[in-house]
Order: structure tokens, then C-alpha cells, then sequence
């Protein structure tokens, strides 16, 4: 009954709240006014029964994450099971390679650029998650990095001609440079301060390539960039986009390979260490300068070459694509893949990307889900949807240790 | 001169809306040091319900500075309700979590609040009619300072003083002192933080509320983006002053204001956003206390 009472508070305090941007919608223009009643009701019913759900989540958080099976025993998650049996995690593993790799063959050139666009944000996912995830410094500014990649392809390939594969060092290069540029000022800075002046970092990138006609050619953008060739040889669309594809997966499996071997590296656990405390990281005797920079370059390097690959695959960009929106669209995937777990972070790229495309009619609510899952997952699941394990060492207990 | 009048009367305007709008961002720092990135939002929620007001009320054939009166009444109303209400559902959950869950939580509420605007409403922009007139003792002087101009300043000075008085002399405002200077000991001392921090939402977002609705009359057409950029440039303001710091965000809001004006004047128009955005990295940069703040201590 306590219950129902709240819930009930809840429908008629956001149907008041949302009253008058649902319900009225005017024309000053014609000086017409219109009523959509029953959008009122909508929200009254969704409120009613979401307040319910809120609660129950809130009460199950407040219990603690002792999950445990109706017999006691705790509830081992589905990965750590899977980690804990290699045989299988082996077999699934090729599995899913064997499916990427025969992927364009069975699927269409548009399903395959779909797929291209999802891996280039798992790319950028995971370049992004070094520096958030990792080293725990909030950037929203990454759109820039992917930005200077994609215009180091474009502009150079507009005005010196030269190929993708001269192009992909050399955009990551000029992200890396970026990176080092924006890191060296910041140095001093954490947390929120951070986050505004890349942020702001970010935006004045946009605003100088939209307004900077001669170096960039403004809001028009560059176009008729060239596809990448497989040895000087032109494709057509459908060979370039396959090929594009492979390439992707290439660079996915490099990411995955490069970041994971640095995780467990002695700058990788620098970064953690900066993350937990930075304080106490330096009074361990981390060089703090040393340390941030690596983060910034090295997750910039992968937004370069994810953009070289991005102003490839659509031949055509301009700053539009290189908005806040964007930022916080990589960001997300971070947040709800689960901050420092590769697993996570490529899982959400595939599902942020690929339900929109697959659900059309889920698509007009995109962005207005991002925003909420992003609030929610905040709330109830901080650790995202695939927690980062911490390498851990194990004492065996043998005889030995224990004479 | 004429010029250099018109460009000075143009930034203390421009200065006076972030000043309305970088008060919340430096009350809600001050007290649970968040940088609320969804307060821009209750700015451009502020300027829709004021449209929509506007628009019912000029069907049904009132004057304007009647509807002017609704509709500042009605938009403080409605954006203290959201304001109240985000604090509660994004916010108050996550106090005692790590630093940068709030403030993920608090962009995913701005991209959340735009998108319910854009979907309950129109992503294109629309008119906003002007809601305060020429005034016929401004005509002499109508082109260097605007009618809707000197409302703009006035009302922003008059709430300025009231936040200032209230801060002062009231004991919800020693209250909110208290709270942020210790938010421990204040509760220890009997005051009810979570009313005090629910307040400080609710009297942000009015200031907001009536910052939306004044520079939709004054600029003509409202757009659910209008909250974002706003947003960046009070924070700017904020932190320019001091973030957390009340005069510091008057002040600040007043220099950015005049940097954006007399740069765009003298300079180009083009890059009006990028002077605001320099300036927030050079001070974050070399100041980052701003100009009234205090500088942070760090504890271990």
C-alpha cells in the first residue's frame, strides 16, 4: 500500500512536471495552440510503474551486491565462470573469429558497413577507455583526436595525393601530437577541471576546422577522398569496403592485443595507480608527467587511426561529425562497457551501435536512452556492464608454505 | 565611442545572462562540488516553457508584459521542479561514490533532458515572440542599449541582490554557508543538509529559468541547443571567478561578457566561440582558483 501511495505521488508529479512541454505545443508563428492530451497519459502510466522498478532497485542496491542462489551459495558471474574454464573460452573465442571473418561473404556491403562503423567505435572505445578507463582521467574532448586523424588523411590525401597506408603512421601521428599538446597544460589539472578544458579543447578543434576556410575548407568538408587500394590496385566500392573491413578487424585485434599487454606493463599499473590516488601513486615515486602523457598520446594514437579509417570508409568528412555529441557518444560506450575492460567496452560499441541500426524504430530514442542508461548505469551498476578484473596474484598453499 | 558604447552595453547583457546561469553551477559546486552539466538544460527548458506560455497566452489575447510576468513565473516554477527533481534521481543516489560518477551521470542527464525537449517538442528553432516592447523613453538611445537589454540587466541585478541578501541574512542561507564549507560537521550541527542541497538546486535552476526566458526575448528563437553553449560559457564564468565562489561568478560572468563582446567587435565574429573557450583553458591553466576563488587544498 506504501508502495502503490509513492508510485502514484511519482505519476502525478511527473505528469505535472512534464506537462507543459508533452502535452502543449504552439505556433507562434500561426498563433495556434495544440493539446496532446493523451501524451499525458503515457507519461502518468510510465511513471506509475518506472517508480516501482526505481525503488525495487534502489532497495536491492542498499542489500548489497551479496547476490547469492536460493541455496547460499554465491552467484558466480557468467565470465569469471567462463575465464575459469579456458577449453571453452577457447572455443567461443573462435567462434566469434571465425564469424567476423566470414562476415562479409554472407551479409551484404551495407550489413559489412555497419559493421565497419561498429569496430571503428570499438577502436575508439578502448583508445578512449586508456585514458578514462585506465588512468582515470575524464576527457570529453576525443572527438578532436578523431578528428585530427580524419582530416590528416583527408588533407593530405587532397592535396599531396598520398595513400591510406602512408596516411595511417602519419594520422596517428598528428592524434598522438595532439594529445601530447593538449596533455603537457593540463598536467596540473583533475577531475572536473580536466573534463571542461578538454572539453573545451574539443569544441575550439570543431570551431577552428569549421571556420578556418583556407586550411580546412569549413563546414563543407572535405571530399573525394580516396578508398584505400590493396597494392596500388583501385577496387570497386563493394572489394574496398570488404577490404576496409578486414582491415578493421586487423586493427581491432591490434588494439586489443597492444592495450592488453599494456595493462599488465609497468606503465599500465602506473596508470591504475594514478586512477586510484594520485597522491599516493607519485609519493610511490610514478614520474606524474611521464605517466599522464603516455595515457594522452597513446589513447589519442588510436582515435588518429581510427579517423584515417573513418575518412576512408565514407570518403567524405566535414567538422560536423566531430561534435561534443560524438564525444560523449565514445564516453558512453566507456561508462556502460564497464571503465578499464576491453571486453565491456567492445561489447557496448557492438550493442550502441548496432541496436539503433537493427531496431528503426528504436532509433528516434537513441540518444534519449544514451542519456538515460548513462544516468542509470551510474546509479545502479557503476562498474558498467563487464567489470575490470584486477590482476590478482594467488598463494597456492603447499606444503612447503605451510611448514 | 557610439560603437565602443553599443559593444559595452552588449557584453554587460551577454555578461549578466551567464551571470544567472553560472550562479547555479557555482552554488551547486560550492556545497556538493558537482559540476551540474545538466543545469544548461533547465536554462533551454526554462526559454521552451516560456515560448509555450507565451504561445497559449497570446492566443487568448493578453498584453505582453502580462505574459512576460506568467511567463518568468511559470518557467522559475517548472525548472525549479526539474531541478529539484534531477538532484533526486541522478544525483543524490551517487553521493559517497567515487568523483566521476556524478559527473557522467549529470552529462547523461543533459543528453537525456535535449533529447526529451527535441522529441516532446521540435529539434528546429523556433520563434520567440518579443515579449518586451521598445519602451518610449529607450528611443533616444535605442541603438546603443536595447529595451530588452536594460530589462535583461535590471532583472539580473535585482536578483542578484536578493541572492545576496538571502545568502546573508536568512538562516537557510547561513545554512547553505555552512554546508559548504563542512557538509559533515553542518549535519552534525542539526542542519538538514539534503533540504539545503535541494534548495541550492531549486534556486540555480530559477536563476536559470529567468535567464532562458530573457534572452529568448531578446534574441528572437529558441533551439534545444541553446542549453549546451550557454552552459560551457557560465561555467566558464564560474570558474573564471572562482567556482563555488557567489561574487566570483558575478564578476567572472561580467569578464567573459566583455571579452566575447569587445573581441567580437574589434576581432572577428567568426571565432566568438573560441575567445570564450581560450580564455577557460588559460585560467583553468594558470589560475585554476579563478579570480575570487580560494585555492584548493589538497588532503590526503
Amino acid at each position: 500500500m506504501e508502495g502503490f501511495k509513492k508510485s502514484l505521488l511519482a505519476c502525478i508529479w511527473f505528469m505535472f512536471l512534464t506537462f507543459p512541454l508533452v502535452v502543449i505545443r504552439v505556433d507562434t508563428a500561426e498563433k495556434t495552440v495544440q493539446w496532446r492530451w493523451m501524451h499525458m497519459l503515457w507519461v502518468g502510466l510510465g511513471a506509475f510503474l518506472l517508480s516501482y522498478v526505481w525503488r525495487f532497485m534502489l532497495k536491492r542496491k542498499a542489500m548489497g551486491r551479496s547476490a547469492t542462489n536460493p541455496d547460499g551459495t554465491p552467484v558466480v558471474p557468467f565470465l569469471q565462470r567462463l575465464s575459469a574454464n579456458p577449453p571453452l573460452a577457447r572455443s567461443i573465442m573462435a567462434v566469434i573469429a571465425i564469424g567476423a571473418l566470414v562476415f562479409p561473404w554472407l551479409f551484404s556491403t551495407y550489413q559489412t558497413n555497419i559493421m565497419i562503423s561498429a569496430m571503428i567505435y570499438i577502436v575508439l572505445g578502448l583508445g578512449l577507455n586508456i585514458v578514462v578507463g585506465l588512468s582515470g582521467q575524464l576527457v570529453l574532448g576525443y572527438a578532436a583526436f578523431y578528428a585530427a586523424g580524419a582530416y590528416s588523411y583527408a588533407l593530405l590525401n587532397h592535396h599531396f595525393g598520398l595513400g591510406f597506408w602512408t596516411a595511417l603512421p602519419l594520422g596517428a601521428g598528428a592524434a598522438a601530437l595532439c594529445g601530447i599538446i593538449l596533455g603537457i597544460p593540463v598536467l596540473r589539472l583533475r577531475g572536473d577541471y580536466l573534463a571542461i578544458v578538454t572539453l573545451g579543447f574539443g569544441e575550439i578543434v570543431r570551431l577552428v576546422l569549421e571556420n578556418w576556410n583556407e586550411f580546412s575548407m569549413g563546414p563543407s568538408g572535405v571530399s573525394g577522398i580516396s578508398r584505400p587500394g590493396l597494392f596500388s590496385v583501385e577496387l570497386s566500392v563493394d572489394g574496398a569496403t570488404t577490404y576496409i573491413y578486414y582491415l578493421m578487424i586487423g586493427l581491432v585485434a591490434l588494439t586489443i592485443f597492444v592495450i592488453n599487454r599494456l595493462k599488465n606493463s609497468r606503465i599500465g599499473r602506473a596508470w591504475l595507480a594514478l586512477r586510484e590516488d594520485e597522491i599516493a601513486c607519485v609519493a610511490m615515486g610514478v614520474d606524474r608527467m611521464k605517466t599522464k602523457l603516455t595515457a594522452f598520446a597513446l589513447g589519442a594514437t588510436w582515435a588518429g587511426m581510427a579517423g584515417v579509417v573513418f575518412a576512408a570508409k565514407t570518403t567524405f568528412i566535414n567538422p560536423a561529425s566531430f561534435t561534443f555529441m560524438e564525444s560523449a557518444m565514445i564516453l558512453a560506450i566507456v561508462v556502460l562497457g564497464g571503465m578499464g575492460s576491453i571486453l565491456g567496452v567492445s561489447l557496448a560499441a557492438l550493442l550502441i551501435l548496432l541496436l539503433p541500426e537493427y531496431l528503426r524504430a528504436f532509433s528516434e530514442y537513441r540518444m534519449l536512452l544514451f542519456g538515460a542508461t548513462m544516468v542509470l548505469f551510474m546509479v545502479f551498476r557503476p562498474q558498467g556492464l563487464v567489470s575490470s578484473e584486477r590482476q590478482r596474484y594467488e598463494f597456492k598453499e603447499t606444503k612447503e608454505s605451510q611448514g | 565611442m557610439e560603437y565602443f558604447l553599443e559593444l559595452f552595453f552588449g557584453g554587460l547583457t551577454r555578461g549578466s545572462i551567464y551571470a544567472l546561469i553560472a550562479l547555479g553551477y557555482t552554488m551547486v559546486y560550492g556545497i556538493i562540488e558537482l559540476i551540474n552539466f545538466a543545469h544548461g538544460e533547465i536554462y533551454m527548458i526554462g526559454a521552451f516553457t516560456g515560448l509555450i506560455v507565451a504561445g497559449v497566452l497570446t492566443a487568448m489575447g493578453f498584453p505582453a508584459l502580462a505574459i512576460l510576468a506568467v511567463a518568468l513565473v511559470v518557467a522559475v516554477v517548472y525548472c525549479s521542479a526539474y531541478g529539484y527533481t534531477m538532484e533526486k534521481i541522478a544525483y543524490k543516489p551517487l553521493r559517497g561514490a567515487n568523483r566521476l560518477s556524478p559527473l557522467i551521470s549529470a552529462i547523461g542527464m543533459s543528453i537525456f533532458l535535449q533529447n526529451y525537449v527535441l522529441l516532446a517538442q521540435t529539434p528546429n528553432f523556433l520563434p520567440f515572440p518579443n515579449l518586451i516592447g521598445e519602451f518610449e523613453f529607450m528611443e533616444d538611445y535605442a541603438h546603443i542599449l536595447g529595451s530588452a537589454n536594460l530589462v535583461i540587466i535590471l532583472v539580473t541585478a535585482a536578483a542578484m541582490v536578493a541572492l545576496t541578501l538571502f545568502i546573508k541574512y536568512t538562516r537557510m542561507g547561513r545554512a547553505m554557508r555552512a554546508t559548504a564549507q563542512n557538509r559533515k560537521m553542518a549535519m552534525l550541527l542539526g542542519v538538514n543538509v539534503d533540504a539545503v542541497i535541494s534548495l541550492t538546486f531549486i534556486i540555480g535552476s530559477s536563476l536559470a529559468a529567468i535567464g532562458g526566458v530573457l534572452i529568448a526575448c531578446h534574441t528572437g528563437q529558441i533551439n534545444i541547443t541553446i542549453g549546451f553553449i550557454a552552459g560551457i560559457k557560465a561555467f566558464t564564468a564560474a570558474v573564471l571567478g572562482g567556482v563555488g565562489s557567489i561574487p566570483g561568478a558575478m564578476l567572472g560572468a561580467l569578464v567573459l561578457g566583455f571579452t566575447e563582446s569587445f573581441a567580437t567587435g574589434y576581432i572577428s565574429s567568426d571565432y566568438e566561440d573560441v575567445f570564450a573557450f581560450g580564455l577557460l583553458v588559460l585560467i583553468l591553466i594558470f589560475r585554476p582558483s579563478g579570480l575570487l576563488g580560494k585555492a584548493p587544498t589538497q588532503k590526503v
